[in-house]
């Protein structure tokens, strides 16, 4: 074959992800996406131009050698794809699934001046997904062991990055996770339907086999406090998250059938109550009744397409500004559309009414214009006087945000934190103010993405890997 | 897996388990709780320790079969295990020297009462029991109770032992003779300790009760037992469980605890507890069958 000129290359269309139809998913718990073909990863691997200052590296928060893993794909050689992948990421078919590449890597590839970018994420999580199923348990080369050990608090996203990095400098890792599986926020916020957990899992055991040591159940600060976890391990990184869910204090919120995302999506995923009774963990029924969804984030998303699944009626997305300042992924939103979620943009709830017996029946609505832009940059709604509507509603679920895990902060009283609890650090190191202890991820991050919290959990471990060898002040 | 030590029924369906769970008995202190998960397909249900022991690293759970979780959980016995049991949660009853503490158990709630009046005991406090059950079989932990207590009084709503009345009836007789009372702490159905804090609010005596909403991870994490104490919305898991009485919403607390009342119908009328029965006979069986190769 010969080689492709880049003008060649660039003239190559992006490929899209083949998925499921929209009416035939949102009314399934299985996958979304199918994920490339051999000869779709190759066909879009050769649209890389493998720019010598690659600006895709830059734009990845764990800086994957993306041309490189892009090469090797193009090459057909699939297995050394993952291996590159791996030397920077714990969680590949994790991130090529999960991560917003829209804003990351593939927001500056050059391509996307002239044409649209690489889909470096669904070439991630083909060769993730290709070594999963082809080779198994690839396992990386470790470096000598050093007789250090690190106690990791979370095994979430920032958790299990740090212990990837950690275990492969040598050290011995432990961590310690408060529910009864591994994978935070993989496991109980992001639905099976975009995250199979069986992928989670599978990502989780090959850390396992790499030495990486989990005990479930473990509540630090109450089984232990970090201080106690010295006793044991010579250094301690905090990834507990920010799980503590925000409602909007409005009357009415403590009726049934109000949730937080949190609460909903846990049930849902982590306990498995879309399979009740098989399963023990029930969840209100929700076929044939309205369900609506306050924010516009990804666990926004997430909450309303899951109450679609379970058979809701009307399923409708209510968020006070409008779609262009979502934070949610596009692909998201895209698909939410598509499988026939209402979107009610700038609304802002007032207040849930219920019966005699305590059950929501319908929320008020105070319509918002965009005024002149806030803080954040983005416009800030305002009231328009006088337009309330109300709206019929039987499931409502809050999924604005969360505040930070409350139970190191109130467990290590000279941990520093700032007013909202998040762990303040070094960014360059992730050092907290005490010796030996680091934190990452969404307690110091307040709620972002589980590749900010990857990349957090990466810069702390080699910051713990110097400070282990060289002891180094603090 | 947590092994249980030992199970014996207390009370009709009742049952009292001691579970092998050394890092929880080392750290755990009065009012705070576990949450445990029978197995895969289960769900997470908050229980309050009720004692604990360093030596054996055991605790102490007493379990009143009512739902599916709670009916299959008293199915156990000793030698059989639990897949998880997390904790110990919550945060601990506050105890100091008060003077006079009074502690009302109801039914199952006496379990609950028993540590916390024990740690009052220890720290001084002239300690008086009050124990309800509907009829005799269910008046739990009297012996004890009686060991910790000053002063114990056992209660019958039918009359068929001890005092014939509620237990809000004999803590009212307390105080009518003239006992002065520092501290109640009130323990058991909803309807009951929102009566006990209308006996105690105009006397001003303070009241602390120990609330269980609907938990799932049981560390602030999803909000499902949120409370209205005091006008603001409190997660008992963190928050809690105790809260002072005259500034809980009742009603809501009560309302919310019906949230999943037809679904846990059903999973109750779904299960097959003989067929459950009989595999655990044959678990017990095959365990007896390996013991003695």
């Amino acid at each position: 074959m010969t080689e492709l000129t880049n003008k060649e290359r660039m003239k190559i269309l992006r490929h899209g992800m083949p998925e499921q139809e929209a009416e035939l998913r949102n009314k399934n718990f299985t996958e979304v996406n199918f994920g490339y073909t051999a000869e779709m990863a190759i066909e879009e691997a050769n649209r890389c131009i493998q720019c010598k200052k690659p600006l895709c590296v830059d734009g990845c928060p764990v800086r994957v050698k993306i041309p490189e893993f892009i090469m090797a794909i193009r090459e057909g050689d699939f297995r050394k794809a993952g291996e590159i992948l791996k030397q920077d990421n714990a969680l590949p078919a994790v991130c090529g699934r999960v991560c917003p590449q829209e804003e990351q890597c593939e927001q500056v590839c050059v391509l996307t001046k002239k044409f649209t970018s690489v889909a470096v994420g669904n070439l991630e999580r083909f060769a993730a997904d290709w070594e999963r199923e082809n080779v198994g348990f690839n396992p990386p080369k470790l470096k000598d062991k050093t007789g250090k050990k690190v106690a990791i608090v979370g095994g979430g996203p920032a958790g299990l990055s740090c212990a990837g990095d950690l275990v492969q400098m040598g050290h011995e890792v432990t961590v310690f996770e408060a529910l009864h599986d591994i994978g935070g926020v993989l496991i109980y916020g992001i639905p099976e339907f975009r995250l199979p957990k069986d992928i989670v899992k599978a990502e989780v055991t090959a850390l396992e086999k790499m030495g990486v040591v989990f005990k479930t159940n473990y509540i630090i600060g109450r089984i232990e406090t970090v201080d106690e976890l010295f006793d044991n391990f010579d250094a301690v990184f905090i990834g507990v998250g920010a799980g503590l869910p925000y409602f909007m204090n409005i009357p009415g919120e403590h009726l049934n059938g109000v949730y937080s995302a949190n609460e909903f999506l846990t049930r849902v995923n982590l306990m498995k109550a879309y399979d009740f009774p098989n399963n023990d963990t029930p969840m209100y029924d929700i076929k044939g009744r309205n369900a609506v969804v306050f924010g516009g984030g990804n666990t926004a998303m997430d909450g309303v397409r899951t109450a679609k699944r379970l058979g809701a009626k009307r399923a409708l997305i209510c968020y006070r500004r409008t779609e262009a300042e979502m934070p949610a992924r596009v692909e998201e939103i895209k698909h939410a559309k598509e499988e026939g979620i209402e979107f009610h943009l700038l609304a802002s709830p007032l207040e849930f009414k219920g019966d005699e017996n305590g059950w929501l029946k319908s929320m008020k609505l105070q319509k918002m214009e965009l005024g002149e832009p806030d803080a954040s940059g983005r416009r800030r709604p305002v009231p328009i006087e006088g337009a309330i509507e109300e709206v019929d509603v039987d499931v409502a679920i809050v999924a604005i945000g969360n505040g930070s895990n409350p139970i190191i902060n109130q467990t290590t009283p000279d941990l520093k934190v700032n007013k909202w609890g998040n762990i303040l650090v070094d960014e360059s190191t992730m050092k907290t103010n005490k010796k030996g202890v680091f934190a990452g991820g969404d307690i110091v991050t307040g709620g972002a993405t589980v590749i900010l919290a990857m990349g957090a959990g990466r810069v702390a471990a080699s910051a713990i890997d110097e400070y282990l060898k060289n002891g180094s002040e603090w | 897996m947590y092994k249980i030590l030992e199970a014996r029924y207390v009370g009709p369906d009742i049952k009292l388990f001691r579970i092998d769970a050394p890092r929880i008995a080392r750290k755990r202190l009065p009012g705070q709780f576990i949450i445990l998960r029978i197995d895969e397909h289960g769900e997470r249900i908050p229980l309050t320790i009720a004692d604990s022991n360093t030596d054996d690293g055991s605790i102490t759970i007493i379990v009143q079969g009512i739902g599916k979780t709670t009916k299959q959980l008293n199915m156990l016995e000793a030698g059989n295990s639990i897949l998880d049991v997390v904790g110990p949660l919550g945060t601990a009853s506050h105890i100091e020297n008060f003077g006079t503490a009074v502690s009302i158990g109801g039914g199952v709630g006496t379990a609950i009462a028993y540590p916390t009046a024990k740690a009052l005991k220890d720290a001084g406090n002239h300690t008086i029991s009050i124990i309800g059950g509907r009829s005799k079989e269910f008046v739990i932990l009297e012996d004890e109770m009686n060991e910790i207590c000053d002063e114990t009084y056992p209660c019958t709503d039918d009359g068929s032992y001890g005092f014939h009345g509620f237990v809000t009836q004999k803590l009212q007789e307390l105080i009518d003779g003239g006992t002065k009372i520092d501290l109640v702490l009130a323990i058991g159905p909803i309807p009951m300790m929102a009566a006990v804090a209308e006996v105690t609010r105009p006397l001003g005596i303070k009241t602390v009760v120990s609330l269980n909403p609907i938990m799932v991870d049981g560390t602030g994490m999803c909000g499902g037992c949120r409370a209205i104490v005091d006008g603001k919305t409190v997660f008992v898991c963190v928050d809690g469980p105790e809260f002072d009485a005259h500034v809980v919403d009742f009603k809501i607390l009560a309302q919310r605890n019906n949230m999943y009342r037809e679904q846990e119908h059903h999973s109750l009328e779904e299960c097959n507890f003989e067929k459950m029965f009989a595999k655990g006979i044959e678990n017990q069986k095959a365990e007896m069958e390996v013991s003695n190769d």
